[in-house]
């Protein structure tokens, strides 16, 4: 590799961090290549170097952000970890449902929701036991800092390959349609989910407070400082008795005090006892 | 170890296939059609089946129609893995009792996935 193929890597991958928080270490820079090839053939911009340039000199933030949201990791599945995932759909939803009996109320946020897989094998997992929330109030909220991402997590539309990672083929038919080679969430699943932008290292804005929040594989791509700044952001928007999920290679341990690890659900956390902050 | 089976006419497909469950730690044995997996079922009952749809001699269909007929005890998970991605033809399959279907071209994240809503890994 060149000096100057090398500096644009550090230029390009620091542009990544500085937005998003996410780090590509020197072993992965491969991927900055793969992920900005179609931009770079859209925008006629001939190799990394002179597109590092023009990022460095940040005088099109269109294009700035269009490369950030081509390098961003938007990696994700339906009922992505299936073990961890049978736990929240199973005994972690039936504890909050406990919880909430008063008031039937359920907030769930899908923090980094990327293409919106995640949110909506929540809201599959709901519609699967319709019957036993029925009379309830749910909201589901999926936020991610791509606005491409969102967009086509809002439309609900996956492609074949998208489809058939985690979803089984009996959701698959029932939740969604076929429109040529794709796949769209039909009107009733679609309705459960609400998408909105949101970068995890700006201050949570007035989401309301969550019964769960997922917040999975983001702050494996984050130094340290970053993900307890992003933990400690997600503190004060967690309800009373609820919980936190994260990604399997992933704790809180370390990173802050205003979260511990739940007792009864492993990989899951809750608040600390008055460490939720304002 | 668990087993599969993989019926398909491509060598190719077979190949990958193969190659993707044995990494998985998979036993796997190979038919080039729907007959030729009957004899196998006939011999020892696999985990799961890979089966493609349009095979020669026996389709994928008749095989899992002839397979089911069979009642055998414990009976193999069967998935389809087959370029017929019509709405028409999974819910044709799933009706005969197909318990999971794959949409060629799959990758290993796929097939195991579904191996995985199975519970077979």
């Amino acid at each position: 590799m060149s000096i100057g193929e090398a500096k644009a890597y550090r230029t390009l991958s620091a542009a990544l961090e500085r937005h998003t928080g996410q780090t590509v270490p020197t072993n992965r820079h491969w991927r900055i290549d793969m992920a900005l090839k179609p931009l770079m053939r859209r925008n006629s911009v001939p190799d990394l170097q002179t597109l590092a340039a023009l990022i460095e000199m940040d005088t099109d933030p269109k294009l700035t952000r269009a490369c950030v949201e081509a390098m961003v990791n938007n990696e994700t599945s339906f009922f992505r970890d299936q073990p961890n995932f049978a736990l929240l759909a199973g005994p972690v939803l039936d504890h909050i449902r406990e919880l909430r009996s008063d008031t039937k109320r359920l907030r769930i946020w899908s923090a980094a929701c990327s293409t919106g897989q995640e949110a909506y094998s929540i809201a599959i997992t709901i519609l699967e036991n319709a019957e036993k929330w029925r009379g309830w109030t749910i909201q589901i909220l999926g936020t991610d800092v791509s606005a491409t991402a969102l967009a086509q997590a809002r439309e609900g539309r996956y492609s074949q390959f998208e489809i058939q990672r985690g979803l089984s083929v009996t959701h698959m038919i029932r939740h969604f349609e076929q429109q040529g080679e794709e796949w769209v969430a039909k009107d009733a699943l679609r309705k459960m989910v609400t998408f909105t932008e949101h970068n995890m290292l700006t201050p949570v804005r007035h989401f309301g407070r969550f019964d769960v929040i997922l917040c999975r594989n983001v702050l494996m791509y984050l130094n340290d400082d970053k993900r307890t700044h992003v933990l400690e952001a997600i503190a004060p928007s967690m309800e009373e008795g609820g919980l936190l999920m994260l990604g399997a290679a992933e704790t809180v341990i370390g990173q802050t005090q205003k979260f511990r690890a739940s007792r009864a659900f492993r990989g899951f956390y809750e608040l600390t006892p008055g460490r939720q902050g304002a | 170890m668990k087993s599969c089976l993989i019926v398909d006419d491509s060598k190719v497909i077979r190949k990958v296939a193969r190659h993707i469950l044995e990494t998985m730690q998979f036993e796997v044995t190979e038919a080039a059609d729907g007959k030729e997996a009957l004899d196998h079922v006939a011999q020892a009952t696999p985990d799961v089946i890979l089966l493609d749809w349009n095979m020669p001699i026996m389709s994928g269909m008749d095989f899992l129609r002839a397979y089911r007929s069979m009642n055998a005890v414990p009976s193999a998970k069967v998935i389809f893995c087959t370029t017929e991605n019509g709405i028409g033809h999974i819910q044709a399959a799933i009706d005969e009792g197909a318990d999971e279907y794959v949409m060629k071209p799959f990758d290993r994240e796929t097939i195991e996935s579904k191996l995985q809503i199975l519970g077979c890994i």
